[in-house]
């Protein structure tokens, strides 16, 4: 039996189709994903997220507690200020990839997968130093509204003054009555914003806001647009694109991996990987031949068998097939080509420039 | 509920199957087209080749995933639909029109496991 948001009802009502998610039942799509994508892209797009976990750490340890786990810096940050981080194993592959949003040095929330929830937070208590973790996903629930248009969607229901709230800050306040972390992240791309709430008040802030925004074209957006919209990014998913057998060097997240900081779990690994050289890369692609790459499907060179497609999709946006994939260093060169074996047989594609796309 | 013609046969792998003369022209069925959502792609065989009943002959993917095609007899491709090749769209919004898949020319006369409306209404339950 799968798990349940508290939007589920409020879903369903929509006419939403569901699917099983990470365990949970969650929305692919209310009336088409292309048509959410583009609401997205111009105009507005809520969805509910209440699925992702949220661990915090509470006391005078927290910092240096999330920091040794994190390889990111989260030190360098401001309260208020909200961090992508890679959590890894000793190997340096991905246990995680997370946003870590620092109220204090005493006090962190770290917002996790869903599907890696219980895996996280066992690594976690394990690994952490001098704090304590506790998992309060079930105390949260969360809405991200993306778009052009949310701020000014958002405007309307709080007291906040948004522009005050630079990307990847955050703070706390009423939206529609209803308290909320007011958090200027996503993963669509867009501007927007993650409201993290109390899941018994999660249904009467998402009818606020679709009602607040109907006249700005603000669509309900399911799991099928949130993953178009994040490939067009090459924004990694967990489980597709990065998993516990892939360092963020190879996925192409060397940006969030801060070497010259205090000890993390998994630092060891990535120094050595990086005197020894990164031997694949994470490359986003277009297909110039017929067809669209899927997760697991084959990367060839000269016939044999060198990486493979970890997602692909045909960009709504960009109106092209696009695709991302670990191939090895040698062939990762924005230009260099390769084929892609879709049911059998090879098609072309060319390294491009990510992100995918890029507002006009 | 969707909408399933008298005058066609059905797979219980959601195609439908018209006989034109010694020929059958093949789609996918207005159920199918919902569950696979908005078709972006479609890749369809060369005229000329060969497929076999209950065995995938092509693929309809939407933005979220490539589902296979399954031929619904035995039999070689005469013609297919190349329009769908620039605007698949037409796999929703005419499945038993503008949105036929290919022709086929059966090598095998065995067409007992098509179903006929009634029982693939009842499939979909």
């Amino acid at each position: 039996m799968s798990r349940q948001t508290p939007l589920n009802a409020a879903h369903r009502k929509l006419g939403a189709r569901m699917v099983d998610f990470a365990g949970w039942d969650m929305p692919v799509q209310y009336t088409s994903v292309i048509a959410e994508h583009e609401a997205v892209r111009t105009a507005a797009g809520l969805f509910d997220v209440s699925h992702m976990g949220e661990i915090e750490f509470h006391g005078p340890g927290a910092l240096a507690a999330v920091n040794g786990l994190l390889t990111n810096d989260l030190s360098r940050c401001a309260d208020g200020q909200a961090l992508y981080a890679g959590l890894l194993n000793d190997e340096g592959g991905f246990v995680d990839d997370v946003v870590a949003y620092r109220f204090s040095a005493e006090r962190i929330l770290v917002c996790v997968n869903a599907s890696n929830r219980e895996k996280d937070f066992a690594w976690m208590t394990a690994r952490a130093r001098g704090c304590t973790p506790v998992d309060r996903s079930d105390e949260f629930a969360q809405l991200a509204l993306q778009g052009p248009k949310a701020a000014a969607i958002l405007q309307r229901l709080t007291p906040v003054q948004l522009s005050g709230v630079g990307t990847y800050r955050f703070t706390e306040g009423a939206v529609a009555g209803v308290d909320c972390i007011i958090a200027r992240t996503g993963y669509t791309g867009e501007d927007g914003f993650e409201l993290y709430c109390a899941p018994v008040r999660a249904e009467a802030l998402w009818n606020a806001l679709l009602a607040a925004g109907a006249a700005n074209g603000l669509k309900p957006a399911g799991l099928g647009a949130r993953d178009s919209l994040r490939t067009e990014m090459k924004y990694a998913l967990y489980g597709n694109d990065i998993d516990d057998a892939h360092t963020p060097l190879e996925a192409g997240l060397g940006w969030i991996v801060k070497l010259d900081k205090q000890d993390f779990v998994g630092k060891a690994a990535l120094e050595r990987q990086k005197a020894a050289g990164v031997p694949r890369r994470l490359v986003g692609f277009e297909l110039t031949g017929a067809g669209i790459a899927r997760h697991g499907y084959p990367v060839l060179k000269d016939g044999q068998r060198v990486g493979e497609v970890t997602s692909g999709t045909l960009g709504p946006s960009v109106k092209k097939a696009i695709g991302i994939g670990y191939v090895p260093a040698a062939h990762s060169a924005e230009g260099s080509t390769f084929d892609v074996e879709i049911r059998g047989r090879p098609v072309a594609a060319r390294v491009v420039k990510t992100p995918f796309w890029k507002r006009g | 509920m969707g909408n399933y013609p008298g005058s066609l046969k059905y797979t219980k792998d959601h195609e439908w199957a018209r006989a034109e003369g010694s020929r059958y022209v093949i789609g996918i069925t207005d159920h199918a087209q919902a569950e696979l959502g908005e078709v972006v792609f479609v890749d369809l065989p060369e005229v000329g080749k060969q497929v076999t009943a209950g065995k995938p002959f092509g693929a309809a993917e939407s933005t979220k995933a490539a589902s296979d095609l399954f031929a619904p007899v035995t039999g070689k491709v005469v013609k297919a639909n190349e329009a769908l090749k620039a605007d698949p769209s037409a796999l929703n919004s005419d499945p038993y029109g503008a949105g036929w898949l290919v022709e086929l020319e059966p090598t095998d006369g065995d067409t007992s496991h098509l179903m006929d409306a009634d029982s693939y209404v009842k499939l979909l339950g």
